[in-house]
């Protein structure tokens, strides 16, 4: 009974501390709510016309949606990266920014379901793929499998901050015994979403560009690069604008985890052009298209030499410990690094396995604006979700958001 | 559209503007149609429900469920209401003294469409009644009948394909045979059947090849050679799909239960063959070229945002009659049978002619084979 008056009286105080805010905080959800309005009437008109709105077709079937899928599962995976050393290395540093990650992990999971409903094509039907109701074409789909482990990794990303933060804001300590084997259920967990994320394409025996082992772990060590850059510059935004302490230690550790995996993910680059285009087979023509244009069509030229600029420049510059232990440098090389991958794991990973089709067609793929709208739409909604997680949980982590119990006011 | 065009092209909707103006494409004047249309006039809030769920499809296809409408922004609100309500409509109707028995009887069978379970575990009585209502449905929307069967596969019946290369001139009259046959979308021209146009002496360079032609055939110094669905033994499209609305009948016929697809395309993704297509829009058939004898899991109307392909053209080859396209040929380059019959055509051909597969490496195990004179 006392634990539902808590609750409730958590959830009153958040929503006081999530409508209340400076000038700056009203005008950045106001834009947020802006933005997600538009999404929401960009969705409206392709619920009403259908998927033919969008630049996708019968050639290229997936496109801006699925590629943003995949590129913020990575992003999810990511918290894991906080919590391991936090949790489960007892590497005290981390406990403040752990809490943003996994905010981060609930929020990028969250819009990689609105993501996959966006694409959906029949999403009144949904309810065919939950299990018990509908019929889940388990083990055999990757896509069965992903929707589970997503929604567990969501499950366990929303219960464990739940928990210690719900232990602190009535001043107590969390006990390590009830949080301890989710956080290490977390961390393989993380790795199996990406894992299975990387499988959906991988296991397809029709698109030689994904039929290859080494997709999966580049999608791990891609996502360990671009998840926790996000972080760092997520906790830069809340260095500067909250008193919520973040230790200069915490950063460069995180800068640490960001720099070794953009090197292996470079090295795997390098292995994959490699293998490509020393020994081109009928097989290497998606990655022709993609970097060299076939048959005078490069669409793809732009977008795949601006993330391979980025990447490389960024990596180069983070190797450095002296570039990298200068802040603003970091900052930027940590945008430079997010921005590269978003590339790389939509234009460069989703489109041109589509490129050329089976039988050597090549079509190419632009989104229209309405499917850019339903996007943006969906990355403010994550934004929004995680403003109003983060901000809850730092008013609890200052002390400002407090359970007050009766013999305390009397 | 015209009789003598050989393929279909774009009307711009020109149709579908007709028919939401009053009429309803059928060209019919018995008023059938018609009549829908007159009691969403009617102020009952239970009018605007059933208009909700169905207001759309009483011109075409009866397949859109209750969640799938169409809506009007200039009266969003107000169907946006009606539909909300539309659980308690439905419950209000079997109290409601007001409702003609069809209206009641429309919403009952959308009801029960919207929920009903996936085909391919459905007993044969439960497919039946699928069946009945659909037909009666489209009776309720249209004023017209259709025959709608759920003929399961047959006993020691394995279908195949064979497919002349030396015969074959490119004409397509199996395509626009297919269209028709299938019912599929004439706005966005979807054609299962793909025929590539290739050069002389250069082997089978599909990526070289044309496969949208709209030049006269046969071309001085060319081969043509089609392709659809393969109907695999081991097809990877199934094996992916999160819901299994599609799947492999003990005739090997690769089917889809279009009202259990959640239009996800990992399917299409997964299909080395392009024989998978999908529903971007709403597909429109003009009411006098629908072909009434359908099945289940073969020409029935789809709805937006489903995928679809080619079956074999289950309702006649169930019946023991030849697809659309290998009757169409006139060339003779199609040949179809049950392979597990020993004195089938399809048999003889294996048997006698140097047959091969496209893509064998990738394990698909295709029933569709490709031969030379």
């Amino acid at each position: 009974m006392r634990q539902f008056k808590v609750f409730k009286s958590l959830v009153v105080d958040s929503l006081d501390t999530i409508t209340k805010g400076s000038v700056k905080y009203h005008l950045w959800m106001g834009f947020l709510t802006l933005i997600i309005l538009i999404g929401m009437y960009c969705y409206s008109i392709q619920l009403e016309e259908g998927l033919s709105v969008t630049g996708m077709n019968d050639r290229v079937s997936w496109g801006l949606y699925i590629s943003n899928f995949t590129f913020l599962v990575g992003v999810a995976a990511a918290a894991v990266m906080l919590v391991m050393p936090t949790y489960i290395l007892k590497d005290i540093d981390f406990k403040q920014a752990v809490l943003i990650g996994e905010g981060l992990a609930v929020a990028a999971l969250i819009m990689c379901i609105a993501f996959v409903i966006a694409d959906m094509g029949g999403p009144a039907v949904l309810w065919h793929m939950i299990p018990g109701i509908g019929v889940f074409n388990f083990p055999k789909s990757m896509l069965a499998w992903d929707v589970i482990v997503l929604n567990g990794y969501l499950f366990i990303n929303i219960t464990i901050p739940f928990y210690i933060l719900f232990r602190h804001y009535q001043g107590k300590e969390a006990k390590k015994s009830v949080y301890l084997p989710g956080a290490v259920l977390s961390v393989f967990w993380a790795v199996a979403i990406h894992l299975v994320t990387a499988f959906l394409y991988q296991g397809l025996q029709a698109r030689p560009f994904w039929n290859n082992a080494l997709l999966g772990p580049r999608f791990l060590a891609s996502a360990f690069a671009a998840g926790p850059a996000l972080i760092i510059l997520v906790l830069a935004i809340i260095k500067h604008f909250t008193a919520f302490k973040v230790e200069e230690r915490t950063i460069k550790k995180i800068a640490m985890i960001v720099t070794v995996a953009a090197q292996i993910n470079l090295i795997m680059l390098i292995s994959e052009l490699f293998k490509e285009f020393y020994a081109p087979t009928h097989h290497s023509e998606s990655a022709y298209y993609l970097f060299f244009g076939l048959h005078g069509k490069t669409a793809l030229l732009p977008w795949i030499w601006t993330a391979i600029s980025l990447n490389v420049i960024a990596t180069a510059m983070l190797t450095f410990n002296r570039l990298r232990n200068n802040p603003k440098v970091l900052y930027f090389c940590c945008a430079m690094l997010f921005v590269a991958i978003w590339i790389e794991k939509g234009f460069g990973l989703i489109v041109p396995g589509f490129i050329p089709g089976p039988y050597g067609k090549i079509v190419e793929y632009l989104p229209t604006s309405i499917e850019v709208g339903v996007t943006i739409g969906i990355w403010a909604l994550g934004a929004f979700i995680f403003t109003i997680l983060a901000k809850t949980a730092i008013g609890i982590e200052l002390g400002e958001l407090r359970y007050k119990s009766k013999e305390d006011t009397l | 559209m015209s009789e003598n065009k050989k393929w279909y092209s774009l009307d711009l909707g020109l149709k579908r503007k007709k028919a939401s103006s009053g009429g309803c494409g059928c060209g019919k004047s018995e008023g059938d149609c018609n009549s829908p249309k007159e009691e969403l006039s009617a102020e009952e809030f239970y009018e605007a429900a059933i208009n909700a769920s169905i207001g759309d499809e009483r011109h075409r296809d009866g397949f859109e469920q209750v969640f799938d409408v169409k809506m009007d922004r200039r009266s969003a609100f107000k169907k946006l209401t009606a539909s909300l309500l539309i659980g308690a409509g439905a419950v209000s109707t079997s109290c409601s003294l007001t409702s003609s028995g069809d209206a009641k009887e429309k919403a009952q069978i959308d009801w029960e469409e919207q929920f009903k379970g996936n085909y391919k575990l459905m007993s044969d009585e439960e497919k039946k009644k699928t069946v009945d209502r659909l037909m009666r449905s489209y009776e309720l929307r249209t004023g017209k009948n259709i025959s709608m069967t759920a003929e399961n596969a047959e006993e020691d019946v394995l279908f195949g394909y064979a497919f002349n290369i030396s015969k074959c001139q490119g004409y397509m009259d199996c395509v626009t045979a297919c269209v028709e046959e299938n019912n599929q979308d004439r706005n966005s021209e979807m054609q299962y059947i793909r025929i590539h146009e290739m050069k002389d002496g250069e082997g089978f360079k599909f990526d070289k090849a044309d496969d949208n032609y709209y030049h006269e055939v046969p071309v001085e110094g060319h081969f043509y050679m089609g392709t659809q669905c393969f109907h695999c033994d081991n097809p990877p499209c199934v094996d992916v799909c999160p819901v299994q609305a599609t799947w492999k009948e003990e005739d090997g016929l690769v089917v889809v239960d279009y009202d259990w697809c959640i239009g996800c395309r990992y399917c299409m993704a997964a299909c080395p063959y392009d024989g998978r297509r999908f529903n971007w829009s709403k597909p429109e058939v003009p009411e006098n070229e629908v072909n009434k004898n359908q099945h289940y899991l073969g020409n029935r109307m789809r709805k937006k945002g489903v995928m679809e392909k080619c079956t074999f053209c289950v309702q006649r080859s169930r019946k023991g009659k030849n697809p659309a396209c290998v009757e169409a040929c006139p060339t003779g380059a199609r040949i179809f049978g049950n392979l597990l019959d020993p004195n089938s055509t399809i048999r003889w051909v294996l048997e006698n002619k140097k047959v091969f597969r496209l893509k064998e490496d990738l394990g698909t195990e295709p029933k569709f084979w490709y031969f030379m004179d």
